[in-house]
């Protein structure tokens, strides 16, 4: 009898327990996993870790701002090496963890290439902003991936637009030499497409150097343009091929106010170490510069950094790649919201619910300055169809020890862009013999 | 023709760096008979050490001069690169005495990866500046015979003098002083060399030890042009045609073989280059080697191995 009593007790105190122990669960906050592939070893390690720590601030941030509707944000980190291969290796480890990858960036147009078919299969939407595939502009066709914010057509046709500006006009552009070094890889050969187009249409002499990975190897490209002596050389680069080429143009005299770089060869580690011999060296900003002095980068010193949970270095807070990574991280997280909003608050979301999400967001003025992105970029609104959301960017000028703004906005030329984007996708479509999305198909 | 000049002159200067990151693999193939695989990984370790103290020792010290600065930070890389080598050789080499090639050679490939994320670890791996005051704006030469002159890169023509003088040294403490000789007869064999007396673990540390010093001349000079940074490793890929060519066991073939790559890879993007879409200069260099092998396998000044059957 007593034995009985004992078992009875023991049982009932281990329900008891059970259930004091799996309440909480009830009650635990939902997580969205996301996969981050980022490089913090190797050659593009100095551009790589400022974008991965700006990224991974920017979760701690919404974190503690009390996640989505109280989704919190959960992480792991794979180095890519900004290799191809590892890349895809990390991809495939990660996403099935947590119970699935929400969104993947993967930081590199050659991990892109690579992932535009498993997006598809696996239904993880790739966002790519700022890299990627410039036709996967076209939603119709690229249903998963999302170059939010810019693709390299629309910074070439940017670029074009402020010379010719400069000029006087895209008719002063006939007859004038611009020169493109990029990174001999499917990322520096991105903007060739455009800016073979414009040269059709306003008949100046593009001429293509090619530079080897990782690009320190530059004195023959440079004695051709000195040679060729072209009238603006437009920069395609990444690590240290960017401060290499800089410190070229230096040794063979050529003029850095002519030379224009893509905005992954404008950031603090491209010219800190080449100082006052970069000075008047231009480059795009994707919307953003350095932003020091924005709310959102006080916010995270002091809701993240203050409290002893930075990523990294304090002072790389604001830079300009560190804003990239931050963006690029507001623009998944956002994704999200959107998301929720449709498929339920507070809900974690799947990676199908995530593409909704990513195709209906409508980032406003006031949404952005609320969130502490004033001045920092303007309103993003992507669609079904358009999958880039915002074609705006501006250029900014190094002084020797700092990033000046030094033009106006421009918008990419929708009546150049869009017939490329057109035609390329459905090239691409006809060859992986993928059915346009409808109307139809964007309201599921 | 000014053109040419202008990229023979800078294929020459490239080719005399080169020349430098080969020597690193010449002294200690020459003393050892191993093929250092970790020279480029020994360059990138001295170019970060010297960088970082050079930032570092200022703010220690309170001191303004920059030259004190670099020579302090000199110092404490010859010391670390000092102690590297004696590490390598406690560690790792003493147990593989009389080891086969390959083994040793497996053996520097993970002296590599060690030093690599070891270096990266201890400094950092972000781009740091080397400056030891070299001028980076060029000059114009022979204006009055050639319409708009001949451009030299002041850095690139110092960079190569100083290299040649180093080449130089070299070559004096190999040819004509004891410990020389010495390192030279323990390349010949290893067991004769111990047999006669000559202390195997001291000579394989003193060639280490030059082989340290050759790696942070070489990380200074490219550190300077590059910046202190992981990409300085991959410089010493573009050493490896010049040993193929000039030959593992000589100095004046690690000289040649420079020149030789330095002009032809240059010469090759320049006038070959737009025919096949550009960007050739890396693997002309590995072809221009690899013809070179199909007629002399040794190199040019490689010693001919004659195996008596």
């Amino acid at each position: 009898m007593k034995l009985r009593k004992i078992a009875v007790t023991v049982s009932l105190a281990a329900i008891g327990l059970s259930a004091a122990l799996t309440a909480p669960a009830t009650f635990a906050a939902e997580e969205q996993f996301f996969p981050v592939l980022s490089f913090r070893t190797g050659a593009y390690a100095p551009n790589g870790t400022p974008w991965a720590n700006g990224y991974v601030d920017y979760f701690k941030l919404t974190n503690a701002r009390g996640g989505v509707n109280g989704v919190k944000m959960i992480w792991e980190e794979c180095e890519t090496a900004y290799a191809t291969d590892r890349g895809v290796e990390c991809y495939e480890r990660l996403k099935g963890k947590h119970g699935g990858a929400t969104v993947v960036q993967p930081l590199s147009t050659g991990i892109t290439f690579a992932l535009t078919e498993k997006a598809p299969v696996d239904k993880i939407p790739l966002i790519t902003a700022g890299y990627g595939r410039s036709e996967s502009q076209d939603g119709s066709v690229f249903a998963w991936n999302f170059p939010l914010i810019g693709t390299y057509w629309m910074a070439a046709d940017v670029l074009v637009q402020h010379i010719a500006k400069k000029e006087g006009g895209f008719d002063k552009l006939k007859g004038k030499k611009i020169t493109l070094v990029y990174h001999d890889s499917p990322y520096g050969k991105e903007p060739i497409a455009l800016l073979q187009e414009r040269a059709k249409m306003h008949g100046y002499e593009l001429s293509l150097l090619p530079v080897a990975h990782p690009g320190v190897e530059q004195k023959a490209t440079w004695l051709q343009i000195r040679q060729n002596k072209p009238d603006y050389v437009f920069l395609w680069g990444w690590g240290v091929m960017n401060s290499t080429s800089i410190k070229e143009a230096q040794a063979t005299g050529y003029p850095r106010e002519k030379m224009y770089g893509v905005w992954w060869s404008g950031a603090e580690p491209d010219v800190k170490d080449v100082g006052d011999g970069a000075k008047g060296y231009n480059a795009l900003a994707m919307q953003h510069g350095a932003e020091q002095g924005s709310k959102v980068v006080k916010e995270i010193l002091e809701k993240v950094h203050a409290k002893g949970q930075g990523t990294g270095p304090k002072e790389e807070v604001g830079q300009v790649l560190y804003m990239r990574g931050l963006i690029s991280a507001m623009l998944a997280v956002e994704g999200v919201r959107s998301a929720q909003a449709r498929y339920g608050k507070g809900k974690r979301i799947t990676g199908e619910q995530m593409r909704w999400g990513l195709e209906n967001i409508n980032l406003d003025q006031k949404t952005l300055d609320g969130m502490g992105f004033g001045g920092v970029m303007r309103p993003v609104q992507t669609s079904c169809l358009d999958h880039m959301g915002s074609a705006w960017a501006r250029l900014h000028t190094w002084d020797g020890k700092k990033w000046n703004f030094s033009s106006d906005w421009y918008q990419g030329d929708e009546k150049v862009l869009r017939p490329l984007v057109i035609s390329t996708a459905g090239r691409y479509s006809e060859e992986k013999k993928i059915v346009r999305r409808t109307a139809e198909d964007c309201k599921k | 023709m000014a053109f040419f000049l202008e990229t023979l002159l800078g294929g020459l200067m490239s080719g005399m760096l080169y020349s430098l990151v080969a020597l690193g693999f010449v002294l200690i193939f020459k003393a050892s008979g191993v093929f250092n695989f970790a020279q480029g990984a020994m360059v990138l370790f001295a170019a970060l050490a010297m960088a970082r103290f050079s930032e570092w020792i200022p703010g220690w010290l309170g001191i303004e001069s920059l030259f004190v600065a670099n020579v302090l930070a000199f110092s404490v890389a010859v010391v670390i690169m000092f102690i590297v080598a004696w590490l390598i050789e406690r560690l790792a080499l003493r147990h593989l005495v009389n080891q086969e090639g390959a083994t040793l050679l497996m053996a520097t490939l993970g002296i590599a990866y060690v030093l690599d994320g070891i270096g990266q670890t201890i400094f950092g791996s972000d781009i740091y500046k080397i400056d030891v005051g070299m001028p980076k704006e060029p000059v114009m030469m022979l204006e009055s015979v050639f319409e708009g002159g001949i451009l030299i890169n002041k850095e690139d023509f110092i960079a190569a003098l100083i290299a040649a003088l180093l080449v130089i040294s070299l070559s004096i403490f190999f040819q004509k002083t004891a410990t020389g000789r010495a390192l030279r007869a323990v390349a010949d064999d290893h067991q004769a060399a111990q047999s006669i007396g000559i202390p195997l673990g001291r000579i394989w540390v003193i060639v280490w030890c030059v082989a340290g010093i050759t790696a942070l001349v070489a990380g200074i000079i490219w550190g300077s042009k590059l910046g202190a940074q992981f990409s300085l490793q991959t410089v010493a890929l573009r050493a490896l045609p010049v040993v193929i060519l000039g030959g593992l066991t000589s100095v004046p073939g690690a000289i040649i073989g420079g020149l030789i790559i330095g002009v032809g890879e240059k010469l090759s993007e320049v006038y070959l280059g737009p025919f096949v879409g550009g960007g050739i200069e890396i693997w002309f260099a590995y072809m221009l080697a690899l013809v070179f092998l199909l007629f002399r396998p040794q190199g040019l000044f490689g010693e001919k191995i004659i195996d008596r059957v």
